[in-house]
């Protein structure tokens, strides 16, 4: 299997690998002290370390070539898995009969820690629902989606620390703000296309930020928030285990009213504009779509998403302040529907919990923590580019009798 | 008045920080439309490239001109092998992928290089050599422009001089010019568009290496944060100029630095990134496809 | 291929929830669980990872000592990036790991959105570098100590030494946006200003991990300040007093305890010189504080970094609860702390009934001759 060339191209690579990592790996210098510390162990750590990523990259990828031309010889069954399941309405209810009843004992089978992670996964998991929309939907690369997330979380910590306003009567409020600033930003940059509305939205974005940041007297600054209530429930002030539980709830309620909600809107008349204008936009203004319109309606419902799930946010965490809303948030909720399959339900659930729960458990490697999250991200991308379940298109087949 | 000129020479001497970092972004996407965001990384990593070895030299007693001599051309040289291997690990393989795709590649590529570095040299500032001495003939209006300003000022011309001389008339220059006008027409007459997608990023690579040497000695500071911030301005500037146009990138980063200076000097520091990014939105709503970029006719 | 990955990654994804999960059940009991929380990757590493590093070089010879009590010290180290909702996952994974003390956290925000859980589980935390002083003073947060001065008590010695001992009466305040140096920067502009001696021709805010602060400079020079006062950590610091000197303006700059840190001399240079900053009192000379410098030299090879005394010290403190406190308590382990003199390297210290240090003295330094010496 692995030739003589392919040994050498293996030990060039890890040489080149070896020369790349030199300086860094290798030399440290102390500036002040005048001293230079060589570390050659770690040219051999790399050269090491490549020569088996390589190999093993190889090993895999010549494994799948076979099995490749196996297929072509056996039945063609190019559908997730999952794709095959939801078809069939029987499988499809079983398969959600299970998965409903372990999401109801997961919070009792494991801790508080594994919980309160869960929260934060299906916070994302709706989060990414919402980009969905502007992005997978309607094809409008926003980069600032988290400015919307912000708006909502203030506005459950301002009103609750100015009125003194409940959880619930928030939400709907937080939400509706949320969607307002979403058609304020949607109607002077309707004109742009693809990156250059990516970088407005940036900039809206860091705009949002920078005002919480310095505006003392409206938002506290970046001393933030605190003792923001968590969620009354019917008027009983819970313990901090309970609470965690009832969001775990209110969070697995809401994530299903967001999956039927988004799934109703996926093939109604204005999710196929959505879709159309993502394909392009000229044709669909011929066919009659009001661009405007529609363009705004996904910037607000996207952004309203967020602003409920910025709510519940700022329940769970009972302190907010600007540090929690900076672009790299955008990049990862942005990161959560590529990397799930832009336009597809399971694909972007599947992207949030993995996203979101791998830097947690990912814990035990310390330090390398985030070096792999960066790699593990390039490589999903890399191996499979199309996301990790791409969104099936609706084919009509005609058929003769 | 005074005090105008010397908030105008402050904002010039950004914009041209900028400039650096913007020409590589600029570069990259007017080949393969990618916003790549591990270039604010690359000049991380050719800023501390140069530190590494203009502190080796220094520790030998090195004299000063062959110290920034050669800790340039290092930099340089491993910025552009990191440029080229980046290119080749993390969007090669998607050239073909959906749009988004090699995006988020590239947003995974500068978590892992910010960590790469934190772990393998250090998470402390460093103290950058002073690389660029003060000028005698500089010091009745060092007050105003320093030396070190100067230098990046002249930097930034010349290289975009030379730039727009090699796009322009050269054979690979015309090549990439092809190539971003028409990927697959480009191959059919014979330019071998892989080489000239790796030599866009060795040649980005290598502008980002000379920027961030040149600005980290002008802050006297590195650390394996820097590329972040650095590169989100960057970008916002080659966007203002008209993402894919070299002079549009110049040109648009002094106008993102004059205002920067300007809203600082006159209003608020406070304020001063959300000036630069509302000024941004003005333009972009007047003018789409930024201040010198082309109006591309949309074909159904 | 595409079914058997997603099946592959469901299965392995659950293997890796049941293999996590699983050592969390099966706490021992027979070691005191010491947790650190702070900023361990992300762009504030640099302030989190001294911590770990003070705390690792305590517990090493608390250990070999035979450790606390008959019980050996374990170390939990967990990041949170300094962001207040993943200090709220740190902390409920401190608590289900079954943590005893908590070292930590390092930003203010991120502890105030931690506190709330660890005081459910009746855990102490001691921050080395939290100085907002809502945490103590406001008293909701009963279970927090920290061995660092609070904002304002900062604010108030500069405030105090550049009106009586310099005797400036035009201060520019700077700050970096940031919750301790707009905190501090708050603090001393209103102490400025009730002091009726000086007056506040400049307060503004600079972007950290700006390319070029020229512009602040030359506003720093129109307003006809004597002296800026800087509310920030040493990065934004030594840009701001290297740009101010460039630009061939001699203004003094008086700053926090974010910037008496020896990387700040180290980075400014020669331009540092004449600099004041507020820090606690004779560390370079105390005895504990040269012994924990020249261990951390011994074992990592370098200078420690921010906050590493503080933080060597609430480890030194804490320990030193448990031993005399006998268990881990919360009520005990706070009225040992209020009660025991503990020696650390920031000074002799035990805590008043809020939470913060009494015996951190504070006191002025000045940058002479590449060292801070104290006034």
């Amino acid at each position: 299997m692995f030739t003589l060339k392919e040994i050498k191209k293996t030990v060039l690579i890890s040489l080149w690998f070896v020369f790349l990592t030199f300086p860094l790996m290798v030399i440290k210098v102390d500036p002040i002290e005048k001293t230079v510390l060589w570390r050659w162990h770690n040219a051999l750590y790399v050269a090491i370390g490549i020569f088996c990523i390589r190999c093993l990259i190889e090993f895999f990828r010549h494994r799948k070539q076979q099995k490749e031309k196996k297929k072509k010889n056996s039945s063609d069954d190019s559908q997730a898995l999952i794709h095959r399941i939801l078809v069939d309405p029987r499988k499809r209810n079983i398969m959600l009969g299970v998965l409903l009843s372990l999401v109801v004992i997961f919070p009792f089978v494991f801790d508080t820690y594994q919980t309160n992670i869960m929260i934060t996964a299906l916070m994302y998991v709706v989060l990414g629902l919402g980009l969905n929309i502007v992005v997978g939907m309607a094809g409008l690369l926003d980069l600032g989606f988290v400015a919307f997330y912000a708006v909502g979380a203030y506005s459950y910590a301002l009103l609750n620390h100015h009125f003194g306003l409940g959880f619930w009567a928030v939400l709907p409020i937080g939400g509706g703000l949320a969607a307002f600033a979403g058609i304020l930003l949607g109607f002077p940059v309707l004109r742009l296309r693809g990156d250059y509305l990516a970088i407005v939205t940036l900039g809206f974005g860091e705009i949002i930020r920078l005002i919480l940041e310095n505006w003392n007297e409206f938002s506290m600054g970046p001393s933030g928030i605190s003792n923001i209530d968590r969620p009354y429930f019917f008027g009983i002030n819970l313990s901090l285990e309970h609470s965690i539980l009832y969001l775990y709830y209110i969070m697995i309620l809401f994530l299903i009213v967001t999956i039927f909600i988004v799934n109703r809107l996926q093939n109604s008349r204005l999710g196929r504009a959505w879709i159309a204008l993502r394909e392009d936009e000229i044709a669909c203004q011929a066919m009659g779509i009001d661009k405007r319109k529609t363009k705004l309606v996904a910037f607000a419902l996207g952004a309203f998403w967020a602003g409920v799930v910025g709510v519940i946010f700022a329940a769970k965490t009972t302190f907010i302040n600007p540090a929690s809303f900076t672009f790299l948030e955008s990049a990862i909720i942005l990161s959560i529907v590529v990397l799930g399959g832009m336009g597809s339900i399971v694909g972007v659930i599947f992207g949030a919990l993995i996203l979101i729960l791998l830097p947690e458990y990912l814990r035990a490697l310390s330090e390398y923590r985030m070096l792999a999250f960066g790699a593990i991200l390039v490589a999903m991308m890399v191996f499979r580019p199309q996301g990790l379940i791409s969104k099936i298109r609706r084919t009509y087949t005609f058929k003769q009798e | 008045m005074d005090y105008f000129i010397e908030l105008f020479c402050s904002g010039i001497t950004r914009g041209a920080i900028y400039a650096l970092i913007a020409l590589g972004y600029t570069m990259v996407y007017g080949i393969i439309g990618l916003i790549n965001f591990a270039h604010g990384e690359i000049y991380m990593i050719g800023a501390f490239t140069s530190f590494i070895v203009a502190t080796v030299l220094s520790i030998y007693g090195f004299p000063l001109l062959a110290i920034i001599v050669v800790a340039g051309v290092a930099a340089a040289v491993w910025s552009s092998a990191y440029g080229f291997t980046i290119e080749k690990i993390a969007y090669k393989p998607l050239r073909h992928a959906p749009r988004l795709s090699p995006l988020i590649s590239a947003i995974g590529m500068s978590i892992f290089l910010q960590n790469y570095v934190l772990l393998a040299q250090t998470s402390d500032f460093l103290p950058f050599p002073e690389l660029i001495p003060d000028f005698a003939f500089m010091e009745p209006i060092a007050h105003i422009v320093g030396s070190s300003d100067l230098v990046i000022l002249i930097t930034t011309t010349v290289v975009m001089i030379i730039l727009t001389f090699v796009i322009k008339f050269t054979r690979i220059g015309k090549a990439m010019r092809a190539t971003a006008q028409d990927r697959t027409m480009a191959m059919l007459v014979g330019i071998n568009v892989n080489n000239v997608i790796s030599a866009t990023f060795i040649i980005g690579s290598a502008l980002a290496a000379i920027g961030g040497m040149l600005i980290a000695s002008h802050i006297g500071q590195i650390n394996f944060y820097i590329g972040f911030i650095a590169g989100i301005k960057a970008f916002t500037a080659a966007v203002l100029g008209g993402i894919g146009s070299i002079p549009g990138a110049v040109l648009g980063s002094l106008v993102l630095g004059l205002t920067e200076s300007f809203a600082t000097g006159y209003v608020s520091s406070d304020y001063e990134d959300v000036f630069a990014f509302a000024l941004l939105v003005l333009i972009l709503i007047f003018k789409p496809s930024g201040l010198l970029g082309k109006d591309e006719t949309q074909k159904v | 291929m595409k079914l058997q990955l997603s099946g592959k990654l469901l299965s392995t994804a659950a293997c890796f929830m049941i293999a996590l999960s699983a050592p969390a059940l099966s706490s021992a009991a027979d070691t005191i669980k010491f947790g650190v929380a702070g900023a361990h990757s992300g762009d504030l590493a640099s302030y989190g990872l001294p911590t770990v590093k003070a705390a690792e070089l305590v517990v090493e010879k608390v250990n070999a000592n035979g450790g606390i009590n008959g019980k050996k010290v374990e170390l939990l180290v967990e990041d949170d990036v300094c962001k207040p909702e993943v200090a709220t996952n740190t902390a409920t994974k401190l608590i289900s790991d079954g943590v005893d003390v908590v070292l930590g956290h390092i930003c203010s925000g991120a502890t105030k959105a931690a506190l709330p859980i660890y005081s459910n589980a009746g855990v102490l935390v001691m921050s080395p570098s939290a100085t907002n002083p809502a945490l103590t003073q406001s008293g909701e947060y009963p279970n927090f100590f920290r061995t660092i001065a609070p904002d304002d008590a900062q604010a108030k010695i500069d405030v105090e030494f550049a009106l009586n001992n310099l005797g400036y009466t035009k201060i520019a305040v700077i700050h970096d946006k940031g919750d301790y140096g707009k905190g501090f920067a708050e603090f001393a502009k209103k102490f400025l200003e009730d002091s009726g001696k000086a007056e506040v021709v400049l307060y503004e805010g600079v972007t950290p991990g700006a390319v070029d602060y020229s512009a602040i400079v030359q506003k720093i020079k129109r307003s006809g300040a004597q002296a800026v006062m800087f509310g920030g950590y040493h990065p934004e610091a030594s840009k701001i007093i290297s740009m101010m000197r460039k630009k061939r303006l001699k203004t003094d700059f008086i700053s926090d305890d974010g910037v008496k840190d020896n990387t700040f001399i180290k980075v400014a240079g020669k331009d540092a010189e004449g600099a004041y900053a507020s820090g606690p009192k004779d560390t370079t000379k105390n005895p504990l504080s040269i012994q924990a410098v020249e261990e951390h030299k011994e074992k990592y090879g370098a200078d420690p970094g921010a906050f590493f005394e503080n933080a060597y010290s609430a480890a030194l403190a804490m320990l030193n609860a448990i031993e005399k406190a006998g268990s881990t308590d919360l009520d005990a382990l706070k009225k040992a702390l209020q009660t025991e003199k503990v020696d650390t390297p920031v000074g002799s210290i035990y805590f008043d009934d809020k939470g913060d240090a009494i015996g951190v003295g504070f006191s002025v330094y000045q940058v002479q001759n590449g060292e801070f010496v104290e006034l």
